[in-house]
C-alpha cells in the first residue's frame, strides 16, 4: 500500500523587520508585546506597507527551486477569526502567489535521487502567539510580538513516499533557505508543517500544527500506523484535519467547525500588486549544497559521504571551510565524525565552537604532538567548557595542564614491559596465536598511558617485546 | 502666533460626538482655525468612535496623516463629528450617538454619513470640516446641509489612521462653506504619505480660479433619469446653464455601466466592510470582551450587542457576497461591472472635461422617512459612480426646493480635483455676485 | 431566494449573533436586496479593473515600536503584558 505525502511549510523569512511595518524580528527574548505597533496590533486606521527584502527572499528561493515568476502576483484577504489573528483576517496570497512550478532533490528510501515538485511558493504574515494558562482557566493570552513577521509557504505535490522521505526533503530544504541566506533554522518556532497523507485509494488526512522537523517524521508515521489499522480492521480513513500533539507524538482529530471554514478570499486593497518577474535574472545565487558538496570533493579530495555531511548544514560547511587548510582529509574526518558525533551528544550547535581552537586542535593532531585517542579527550575538555558559556581554553594548554603529549618511546617501552610481566596468560593466549590477546595487553597499556600512545605503533612494540622474548 | 481654541458650541442638531473646550493649535496657514473631524479619523489622545460602541472609550495611540497634516498646519481640532455607524448610511441616523439634525430644518436629515461634520459647518460651528467619503458620504451631507463638499481622486490622500469601511472606494477630503475654504483645506491634507501604498504623489497646491471659459461639461443622461425628483433635475439644470453663462459648452455624455452601479458598489463595499470590521473583537481595544465565555460565543455576543442593526446587515451582505459558491456571482461579478464604469467615465472624459449631474436624487429626508434599508441604499445611485471610478467629484449648493438645499455635483477625470474645484468655484462666485 | 434557514447560516459565517425575532426581517430585506443585485447577472465582459500602480515598497530598515504600555493602553484586561483573551474551545 503506497503512502502518499504532501508537505506545506511555513518558514520565517530572516528579514530585520515585519513583513508590512517596521517592528524588529527580533523578538524572541523580549517581553510579550513590545514589538508591535498599530499595523501588527490591528489598530483601526492603520495600513500594511510591504518589505522589499521579504519579496526578494521569496525570489531568491523561487530561483533557487528552479520556479516560474508569473507576470503579476497580489496579496490577498485569508479571513478567519482567532484571537491571535489581530484583523481577523491574514494577508497572504491566493490565486496569485510569488512563484509557482519548482522543484527539489532528495534521495528516496533506496539511496537513488528523485525530484520533488514543488507546487507553489507565497508570502503571507505570521499571526501573534496564543499563551494557553494551566489551571483550567477560561481564558488565553496574547503575545503580537509575532504578529506581521514574514513568512513564505512552501507548498510541494503529493511526491514523497515515506515519512523518511519527507524528513530527508524538509532537511534539503532547511539546508538550501539556509544557504539562500533567507532563513535561521535555529530560531524557535521558524518553521512549521502542515503534511497531507493518504494511503493509495484511501482518503487524505491533514496534520496541521507540526513545528519540528523530527516531529514531521513522528507525527507521518504515527497516521501511517492509524490509518493501516483502520483499513486492517475493515474501517474507512475519514477525510478530515487532525492535530498532532508534539509531546504524545500522536495526532488527534480537529472537530467539525474548523473544517467548514469558508475563508473568503478576495484582494487586498490596501496593497498593490506585484510585478517583479524581470527582478529574478538580477538574482545572484549563492552556491548552493549540491555545487558545493561537488566543489568539496574536487577542492579537498574528501570523500562523498564527507561532503554530503559537511555541505548538509551551511553552518557546518563554513566550519569545514575554516579549519580545512590545516589538512582537508584530516579536518574532514575529525569535523564529520568526531566533532558532530560529540556535539550530538551534547545538543549543542556548531556556532559554539570556535574554529581558530578548533584548528589548533588539528594542528596538534597533523604534527601528531597528541594522539587521536588524547585529540578526542582534549576535544570534549574544549566543548564541556564552551557548553558551560565559558572561554574555550587552548587545545595546547589543556595537553600540557592534563599531560596528554604523546608518549615518549622509552616512557612506554617501560609501562609495556610492566603490563606483559602483569598477564602472564595473556602473553601465553598471544604466543598460543590466539590475536585477542594481543590487542588486551595493548589496550592495558593504552590504559596506563591514558591514551598518549598510539594503539597502532604500541601493537608493533608489545609484539616485539614478546616475540623477542624480553620479559 | 500659538494659542488654543475655546470652544462650546451650542449643539442642537447633535453634530458633535466629542468636542474639545479648549483645542490647542500653533502657527501655519490655518493658525487658529477651527476644523471638525469625522469620528472615524484617528486622533491621538482624543476619542474615535466611528458612530458605534463597539469603539466606546477608544483613544488612538497615533494620529491619522490627514491630522498631523492639520495639526502641522497650526488648526485646532476642535472635535470628533457624529457619522453613521462605520459610514454605513446615507442619513447619519444609524449613528450609536443619536441622530445628526439637519441645521437648515430640525425635522430633516442631515445626510451621511458625514452628517455631524456637515451639520457643523452649516450650523456655522466651524468654517470646515473632514468628511470622509465611500459612496457619497462627504457629497450627500454637503448638498442636503447647502455647503460645499469634496470627494478628492482615489489616491490623493492618505487613508492612513482612517478606520477602513471599504478600502478601495473612500477617501477623506474637505468640506466648507466656500469653495475657496474647502481648497484651502484639500490644500493641507493632500499631501504624500508613504505609508499609503494606494496613494500617489501627487500634492494639491491650488487656488481656486473662476476662469472656465471653453471647458466641456458633459450631461449624462442617467443623471437625469427615472428616481431623480424633477424639481432636483431643474434647479441642477439651471445650474448648468449658469456655468454655460460663464463659457463653458455641454456635450452629451453616456455612462451606460449606470445600471450596475449601485449594485456593484453595494456589493463591493460590504464585502471589503465584512473583513474590516471583523477586527472589532473587544480584545486589544474597544469595550472589553467578557473572558469567561468562549471565543466564538464571546465575539458573537459581543457583535450583537455593540453593532447596530444596519451595520450587522451589510456585514452578513458582505459575508455572503464573498462567500464560497456566491462569490463569483456577487463580488467578481462587480469587479467587472466597476470596470465597466471606470471605462465608461474615461471614455466620456474624452468629449468632457467634467461631468455634471444632481449630487442627490432628492431633497433631505425627513428623519425617519427611510426606514427600508434598499429605498435607502437607492438614493446614492447618483454619488457612487464616482467612488468606483476614483475621480474626483464635488457638491456646491445650487438652489433650493422646497426651502431645502440642492447640491451640483461636478465630476471630474483622475487627479484632476483642481478643475472640479475650478468649475465649482466659478459657479459659486457667478451666483454669489 | 433565502431562507431564514440561510440568514442564521450567514449570521453563523459571519460569526455574528442574531437574535431569533429578527431572522424573518432580516430574511425580507435580504430578498429585496438580492432580487436588486441580480441586476449584476446581466454585467457583460471579465476581470477586474487594471492594477494601476503595481510595486510599492518599503525598505527593511528597523523603526520604533509602540511601548509596551501603549500597546496595551486600549486593551480590556492584560496580565503581566500579555493581552487576556477568550479561550478558543
Amino acid at each position: 500500500m503506497k503512502t502518499i505525502v504532501g508537505l506545506e511549510i511555513h518558514v520565517q523569512l530572516a528579514t530585520a523587520t515585519k513583513l508590512f511595518c517596521g517592528c524588529s524580528t527580533d523578538y524572541r527574548d523580549d517581553e510579550p508585546n513590545t514589538h508591535c505597533c498599530p499595523v501588527c496590533l490591528g489598530l483601526p486606521g492603520a495600513l500594511p506597507r510591504l518589505n522589499r527584502k521579504a519579496v526578494e527572499y521569496g525570489l531568491r528561493v523561487a530561483k533557487a527551486l528552479d520556479m516560474k515568476v508569473p507576470e503579476e502576483s497580489e496579496f490577498a484577504r485569508k479571513n478567519y477569526f482567532y484571537p491571535d489573528l489581530p484583523k481577523a483576517y491574514q494577508v497572504t496570497q491566493y490565486d496569485k502567489p510569488l512563484a509557482v512550478e519548482g522543484t527539489v532533490e532528495i534521495e528516496d528510501d533506496e539511496g537513488h535521487e528523485k525530484i520533488v515538485r514543488i507546487t507553489r511558493v507565497h508570502l503571507e504574515e505570521d499571526p501573534g502567539r496564543l499563551v494557553h494558562v494551566a489551571g483550567g482557566s477560561k481564558y488565553s493570552l496574547v503575545d503580537y510580538n509575532r504578529s506581521g513577521i514574514p513568512l513564505l509557504e512552501i507548498v510541494t505535490e503529493p511526491d514523497m513516499r515515506s515519512p523518511q522521505e519527507a524528513r530527508r526533503f524538509l532537511n534539503k530544504l532547511r539546508t538550501i533557505l539556509e544557504y539562500l541566506g533567507v532563513f535561521d533554522g535555529d530560531r524557535e518556532g521558524s518553521l512549521r508543517v502542515d503534511a497531507n497523507i493518504s494511503l493509495e485509494g484511501s482518503e487524505r488526512v491533514e496534520v496541521k500544527n507540526i513545528s519540528s522537523y523530527k516531529g514531521v517524521e513522528k507525527a507521518l508515521t504515527f497516521e501511517v500506523t492509524r490509518q493501516k489499522n483502520l483499513l486492517r480492521r475493515g474501517q474507512k480513513v475519514t477525510r478530515e484535519t487532525r492535530h498532532f500533539m508534539e509531546g504524545r507524538g500522536i495526532t488527534t482529530s480537529a472537530r467539525g467547525k474548523e473544517e467548514e471554514h469558508d475563508y473568503r478570499y478576495f484582494p487586498e486593497p490596501d496593497l498593490r500588486p506585484l510585478r517583479v518577474a524581470g527582478w529574478v535574472a538580477e538574482i545572484d545565487l549563492p552556491e548552493l549544497p549540491v555545487a558545493r558538496k561537488n566543489r568539496f570533493m574536487a577542492q579537498y579530495g574528501i570523500s562523498l559521504n564527507h561532503a554530503r555531511t559537511l555541505t548538509g548544514d551551511l553552518k557546518l560547511a563554513d566550519f569545514y571551510e575554516e579549519v580545512a587548510h590545516v589538512d582537508p582529509a584530516l579536518a574532514a574526518t575529525w569535523v564529520a565524525d568526531t566533532l558532530l558525533g560529540e556535539l550530538n551528544y551534547r545538543n549543542m550547535g556548531i556556532a559554539a565552537v570556535p574554529a581558530e581552537r578548533f584548528t589548533e586542535l588539528l594542528a596538534l593532531l597533523r604534527s601528531k604532538t597528541i594522539t587521536d585517542a588524547a585529540g578526542v579527550q582534549v576535544l570534549r575538555e574544549m566543548l564541556d567548557t564552551c557548553a558551560a558559556g565559558k572561554p574555550c581554553e587552548p587545545p595546547a594548554a589543556i595537553v600540557d595542564r592534563e599531560g596528554l603529549a604523546r608518549a615518549t618511546e622509552s616512557e612506554f617501552t617501560e609501562v609495556v614491559e610492566k603490563v606483559i610481566a602483569a598477564n602472564p596468560q595473556a602473553v601465553e593466549d598471544y604466543r598460543a596465536g590466539k590475536n585477542g590477546a594481543l590487542n588486551y595487553i595493548v589496550g592495558q597499556v593504552m590504559k596506563e598511558t591514558r591514551g598518549r600512545a598510539d594503539p597502532r605503533e604500541l601493537g608493533r612494540i608489545v609484539a616485539e617485546s614478546i616475540d623477542t622474548g624480553g620479559v | 502666533m500659538a494659542g488654543t481654541f475655546d470652544f462650546s458650541p451650542d449643539d442642537r442638531c447633535n453634530a458633535f460626538i466629542t468636542t474639545c473646550s479648549t483645542a490647542p493649535f500653533t502657527d501655519g496657514p490655518l493658525a487658529g482655525t477651527a476644523v471638525a473631524v469625522k469620528d472615524n479619523i484617528s486622533t491621538a489622545g482624543i476619542q474615535t468612535t466611528c458612530g458605534s460602541r463597539i469603539l466606546e472609550g477608544y483613544v488612538p495611540p497615533y494620529d491619522a496623516h490627514v491630522v498631523e497634516l492639520l495639526r502641522n498646519a497650526g488648526a485646532a481640532i476642535v472635535g470628533k463629528t457624529n457619522m453613521d455607524e462605520f459610514g454605513m448610511g446615507t442619513t447619519t441616523e444609524t449613528s450609536a450617538f443619536g441622530p445628526t439634525r439637519n441645521p437648515v430644518d430640525p425635522e430633516r436629515v442631515p445626510g451621511g454619513s458625514s452628517g455631524g461634520s456637515a451639520a457643523a459647518v452649516a450650523a456655522g460651528f466651524v468654517p470646515m470640516a473632514l468628511g470622509t467619503d465611500t459612496g457619497g458620504s462627504i457629497r450627500c451631507p454637503a448638498a442636503f446641509c447647502g455647503i460645499v463638499g469634496l470627494k478628492p481622486t482615489y489616491g490623493r490622500v492618505s487613508r492612513y489612521g482612517l478606520i477602513a469601511y471599504a478600502n478601495s472606494l473612500e477617501q477623506i477630503g474637505p468640506m466648507a462653506r466656500t469653495v475657496e475654504d474647502a481648497s484651502r483645506l484639500m490644500s493641507v491634507i493632500a499631501r504624500y504619505d508613504p505609508r499609503d501604498s494606494t496613494m500617489l504623489d501627487k500634492p494639491y497646491d491650488h487656488g481656486p480660479t473662476a476662469d472656465i471659459a471653453g471647458l466641456r461639461i458633459g450631461v449624462p443622461e442617467e443623471y437625469f433619469g427615472e428616481g431623480v425628483d424633477p424639481r432636483v433635475a431643474e434647479t441642477v439644470r439651471d445650474a448648468i446653464g449658469v456655468l454655460e453663462g460663464l463659457g463653458a459648452e455641454t456635450v452629451p455624455v453616456s455612462i451606460p455601466g449606470m445600471r450596475h452601479a449601485l449594485a456593484a458598489y453595494y456589493v463591493i463595499c460590504t464585502s471589503e466592510a465584512s473583513s474590516n470590521l471583523a477586527r472589532f473583537d473587544g480584545v486589544r481595544y474597544g469595550p472589553a470582551v467578557d473572558t469567561r465565555k468562549t471565543w466564538h460565543e464571546a465575539y458573537q455576543d459581543l457583535r450583537q450587542e455593540l453593532f447596530g442593526t444596519e451595520v450587522r446587515r451589510r456585514i452578513m451582505l458582505g459575508t455572503f457576497a464573498l462567500s464560497a459558491g456566491y462569490a463569483g456571482r456577487y463580488y467578481a461579478k462587480a469587479q467587472v461591472a466597476r470596470r465597466n464604469i471606470r471605462e465608461d467615465f474615461e471614455r466620456a472624459f474624452r468629449d468632457a472635461d467634467i461631468i455634471a449631474g444632481p449630487t442627490m436624487p432628492t431633497v433631505a429626508f425627513r428623519l425617519g422617512e427611510k426606514s427600508d434599508p434598499l429605498s435607502m441604499y437607492l438614493s446614492d445611485i447618483l454619488t457612487v459612480p464616482a467612488n468606483l471610478a476614483g475621480i474626483p467629484a464635488i457638491s456646491v449648493p445650487c438652489g433650493r426646493v422646497d426651502g431645502l438645499p440642492v447640491g451640483l455635483q461636478l465630476m471630474g477625470r483622475q487627479f484632476e480635483d483642481e478643475r472640479v474645484v475650478d468649475a465649482a468655484f466659478a459657479y459659486e462666485q457667478e451666483v454669489r455676485a | 431566494m433565502i431562507t431564514e434557514r440561510d440568514i442564521e447560516h450567514i449570521a453563523e459565517l459571519a460569526d455574528i449573533g442574531i437574535s431569533k425575532d429578527e431572522v424573518p426581517e432580516f430574511t425580507t430585506q435580504f430578498n429585496a436586496i438580492l432580487d436588486y443585485f441580480e441586476v449584476l447577472d446581466t454585467v457583460v465582459g471579465e476581470g477586474a479593473p487594471a492594477a494601476g500602480i503595481t510595486n510599492v515598497f518599503r525598505e527593511d530598515e528597523p523603526r520604533p515600536c509602540l511601548s509596551q504600555e501603549a500597546a496595551l493602553a486600549n486593551a480590556g484586561s492584560t496580565e503581566n503584558g500579555f493581552i487576556k483573551a477568550p479561550r478558543v474551545m
